[in-house]
């Protein structure tokens, strides 16, 4: 019978004037899959920064119990020692180093500080072994993909010798495959006896690989399911505090005339100008309309709309844009935007705000002359401006005045949303509009689109969940190898559809 | 200090009316930043008042301390804007020192007929010094040059050619009166001046009363015109907040802060009346100052360049020509180290081949202590010109209490980093 290795009990983390956690408990037994979930915000991440040390003992109410021992971890090195290792949601890898020497970084093998490379790239290539990467140790980290990169981050879990290994939503920018390979990885390491928490908001992972399910909801514990009892409803249920009976919101399509087209679009790669991207591509998009681009990773949907929105990626681009009816210069962002064109990123830390500043500031960016006269900025109507965004799409922070950096990803994403609505395109590209959110904000996103369409926006949605197009789309696109591999409407679509056409594609192209 | 009439501090206002003393606290807090800095500077005055025996708040040591750091402030807001915008100009002393050997060339040796006159010279040495700011700032902006090393680079060549262009070590003199009023003038008394009270001498030839106070009126004049625009506007910003229904600061708490801020620039007012008057550097500045502060908080080219240092990328991605910023922002500062570099030249009366020297520096720490941040994005032009201050009083105070010059570089080495620490501690407690 298993033990209990975990046990952390009445768990309480206060910030200046936030309860992120309060007596929160979760008992994890030795060898098994346990998963964590709970809306953006919830505090699994806090939970999980408490149980390794990353806020000191002494900082927090409560108690940790690992393998018999009450813990007071004083940074991740005491939690590291014990065997408890979390990889952040984040990868904590330096991109101009090798991997050999990011496995063993600040834990070289070395007799009087000179390290001894053969020995570390001998482990290393052992340690690559075991989690399935075949990759020269010597390669460097920034010429990987993201998928490796986390394989990476995992051996050097391994590396330290790992008993309770912490994945903090470790499939977030990975594609379908490289998810698959993962939970591979981490049922195999079950099998080795490797404890494992996971954090996840993708519902199908945690039914295929975990064993037990914890919920927690704004900062408290709702329940811990067995394997028998977890469903994706029940969990929805817990994890919203209301059943969610429909994940996608209705809508009327009212579908109108084409507003944009785009012909024959081919895009060239930055630096390998020989390698081209996108392969002429010609797509439409109505009035009223939400078009779904579906494709796995690396299909170029985000070097697509990018290169569409002001050649903001690639060169050599050629192609022609139309606009109700008529052709456009999109040659500069400026340009794009001006001619009703919006594009919300998928990667909205990065490209999408400020996150030093408010969220005032953030959401008046992208249209500062419809706050201003000759350039100067109406104080007041941009305080409007932005206090009527934060409610219509429900922004939840104590003002207008909290930094963006601050926000959790739904509402970060609702920020970023607000200000190319501000914008007033006619045109709306979203680029994986949901990646990294919650169920709850998920739907609040559906919502606006909903509305959006309603208002007679044409919309584009690029996603890598094809759930999400199937239930928010009017018709797809499926893309493959920067073509256009399959075109249908989302009445007749399904995933298995979907597959074959980007499967076809492939063989197509080879 | 009269001419800060920047808008009621927005941050820590909450929506909810019924609210009042929370948000005066949290008013307070968030801008203790702010207020610190202001209280640092008051504190710093006070201390070397106290140390010199009176000496520095005298009328004509507050006219040569504007005069010896007006070029520092001045650079500083270039300055502020260049950091913000997540960038650095190290050749800003060696801009300042040129353009200050080529305006004294101007006027002294070349044979320029018409166009050796001051004001004619200032204007062609301001558009070259713009001019030195876009070639700089082109490399930055569209070829992505790092700016410490393309300023570095222009650090070393402007003062080579300042040093060329005065024949070696020699320096070029003097220059006219006209164009030295630019620091060492005052404005002129329009309404004439008035002796405050008339003393009354005894029959021994002693004054019984009055002490005979002679005051410039027209700076009186423009102190108290300054100080009731400054608390009509704060009023107005109040108004408008209240009409659209959001809560202002608590009135108490207003009242006060105007009522201080006031106090402060009318006494400093007085001390220059009755001396020469408010010195022509200083009027420059203060407009200069108002000008910056209105273009950072108001005006939208303000507010990209935050967006811009806080987030390049997504500037760009939300329509924003980010390079053609960064190039305005460089030719912003050419200009300001070129007036730098006529203050410097009008003060000394000549060109001389170590002006400016190391003055970068100073104008670097001033932005520091004054809160930016080196990463871009965060800065605010009160805070420069009040770090600006912050190390003028330093060095005159030090100079009139005798503190060799080394150690005066210890104290405010240790003054520009006491500063960053309580900057970035009070960050991590938030």
């Amino acid at each position: 019978m298993a033990s209990t290795i975990l046990e952390m009990r009445d768990i309480t983390k206060t910030f200046p004037g936030v309860k992120a956690l309060s007596n929160v408990n979760l008992s994890v037994e030795e060898g098994e899959i346990h998963a964590v979930v709970g809306e953006n915000g919830a505090g699994k991440s806090t939970l999980m920064k408490v149980l390794s040390g990353v806020y000191p003992a002494g900082t927090y109410d409560g108690e940790i119990v690992y393998r018999g021992d009450e813990c007071h971890f004083k940074g991740i090195h005491d939690s590291e020692r014990r065997g408890i290792v979390i990889i952040h949601q984040e990868l904590a890898l330096v991109p101009m180093l090798s991997i050999a020497e990011n496995i063993f970084l600040g834990n070289e093998h070395a007799s009087y500080g000179i390290i001894d490379w053969n020995a570390n790239e001998t482990r290393t290539s052992a340690l690559l072994k075991k989690v399935g990467l075949r990759e020269d140790p010597k390669t460097l980290i920034t010429n990987i993909g993201v998928g490796k990169q986390q394989l990476v981050e995992i051996a050097k879990a391994l590396s330290k010798e790992v008993q309770l290994l912490i994945l903090d939503e470790p499939t977030a920018s990975l594609s379908e495959k490289d998810s698959q390979a993962l939970l591979d990885l981490l049922l195999e390491f079950k099998r080795q006896g490797i404890t494992s928490i996971l954090i996840s908001h993708k519902l199908n992972e945690i039914n295929r690989v975990a064993d037990k399910v914890t919920i927690i909801r704004d900062g408290r514990t709702i329940e811990t399911l067995a394997k028998k009892d977890i469903s994706e409803d029940r969990i929805i249920t817990s994890m919203v505090g209301r059943s969610l009976d429909d994940r996608y919101p209705s809508r009327e399509p009212d579908i109108g005339e084409v507003v944009l087209q785009v012909k024959n679009w081919s895009v060239y790669h930055p630096i390998h100008a020989e390698r081209q991207v996108i392969k002429g591509i010609d797509i439409d998009v109505r009035k009223g309309e939400v078009v779904g681009i579906a494709g796995l990773m690396g299909a170029g949907r985000t070097e697509f709309a990018m290169s569409l929105f002001g050649r903001s990626y690639g060169r050599h681009i050629t192609g022609e844009v139309l606009l109700n009816g008529k052709p456009i210069d999109v040659s500069s962002v400026s340009k794009a935007v001006e001619h009703g064109i919006a594009y919300v990123t998928e990667d909205r830390k990065t490209y999408g705000l400020n996150l030093i500043d408010h969220i005032k500031h953030n959401i008046t960016l992208a249209n500062l002359p419809g706050v201003s006269r000759h350039s100067v900025i109406d104080d007041m109507r941009e305080l409007a401006v932005a206090n009527d965004y934060k409610a219509k799409t429900n922004i939840r922070s104590s003002s207008v005045y909290q930094m963006t950096g601050n926000l959790s990803g739904g509402n970060q994403q609702k920020v970023v949303l607000s200000k190319w609505l501000f914008a007033n395109p006619e045109v709306l590209i979203l680029d994986e509009p949901t990646r990294g959110i919650d169920v709850g904000a998920k739907y609040e996103i559906y919502t606006i689109i909903a509305r959006l369409a309603a208002e007679g926006k044409a919309i584009i949605v690029i996603s890598s969940e094809m759930p999400e197009l199937l239930g928010i789309t009017d018709r797809i696109y499926v893309m493959n190898e920067g073509r256009i591999v399959g075109e249908m409407a989302a009445s007749d679509a399904s995933q298995e559809k979907i597959m074959r056409a980007i499967v076809r594609g492939e063989g197509k192209a080879s | 200090m009269s001419t800060e009439s920047g808008p009621v501090p927005k941050s820590g206002v909450a929506e909810d009316v019924q609210q009042g003393p929370r948000i005066a606290v949290s008013a307070l807090v968030t801008n203790l930043r702010e207020y610190g800095l202001i209280l640092a500077l008051i504190a710093i005055m006070v201390f070397f008042q106290y140390t010199t025996s009176g000496t520095l708040f005298k009328p004509v040591n507050l006219s040569n301390l504007v005069q010896q750091n007006s070029f520092i402030i001045v650079m500083a807001l270039g300055m502020l804007l260049v950091i913000v915008s997540g960038h650095i100009d190290l050749s800003v002393g060696s801009v300042a020192g040129f353009i200050g050997a080529l305006a004294a060339m101007m006027m002294v040796i070349w044979p320029l007929g018409p166009f050796s006159n001051p004001l004619v010279v200032s204007i062609i040495c301001l558009v070259v010094g713009g001019a030195i700011g876009a070639a700089q700032g082109y490399w930055i902006a569209y070829h992505r040059i790092p700016s410490f090393i393309v300023t570095l680079a222009g650090m070393l060549i402007f003062r080579g050619i300042c040093q060329a262009l005065l024949g070696g070590g020699s320096s070029v003199g003097p220059l006219p009166v006209g164009f030295k009023a630019l620091s060492s003038g005052f404005i002129p008394d329009v309404i004439g001046s008035l002796t405050l009270i008339p003393p009354v001498v005894n029959a021994a030839g002693k004054t019984i009363v009055g002490s005979g106070l002679t005051l410039h009126m027209t700076t009186i004049v423009i102190g108290i015109v300054a100080v009731l625009a400054y608390a009509y506007f704060g009023l107005r910003a109040r108004r408008s907040r209240e009409r659209h229904g959001y809560q202002a600061e608590p009135f108490s708490l207003f009242v006060v802060k105007t009522l201080v801020t006031s106090a402060l620039a009318l006494f400093l007012v007085y001390q220059f009346a009755t001396y020469r008057g408010l010195p022509i550097v200083l009027v420059v500045m203060g407009v200069l100052i108002a000008l910056f502060v209105f273009v950072t908080k108001r005006m939208t080219v303000g507010r990209r360049i935050y967006a811009m240092g806080g987030n390049a990328k997504a500037a760009q991605l939300s329509g924003i020509k980010t390079e053609r910023l960064t190039l305005m922002v460089f030719i912003n500062m050419g200009v300001l180290s070129a007036l730098g570099g006529l203050i410097i030249a009008a003060r000394l009366g000549q060109a001389v081949p170590a002006a400016g020297l190391g003055s970068e520096l100073d104008v670097i720490a001033a932005v520091f202590i004054g809160g930016a941040s080196a990463m871009g994005g965060v800065g605010q032009v009160i805070g420069a010109v009040v770090g600006g201050f912050i190390m003028g009083v330093m060095n005159n105070g030090m100079s009139i209490m005798g503190v060799n010059v080394d150690w005066q570089q210890v104290v405010k080495g240790l003054v520009l980093l006491g500063a960053v620490i309580f900057d970035v501690y009070n960050k991590n407690k938030a």
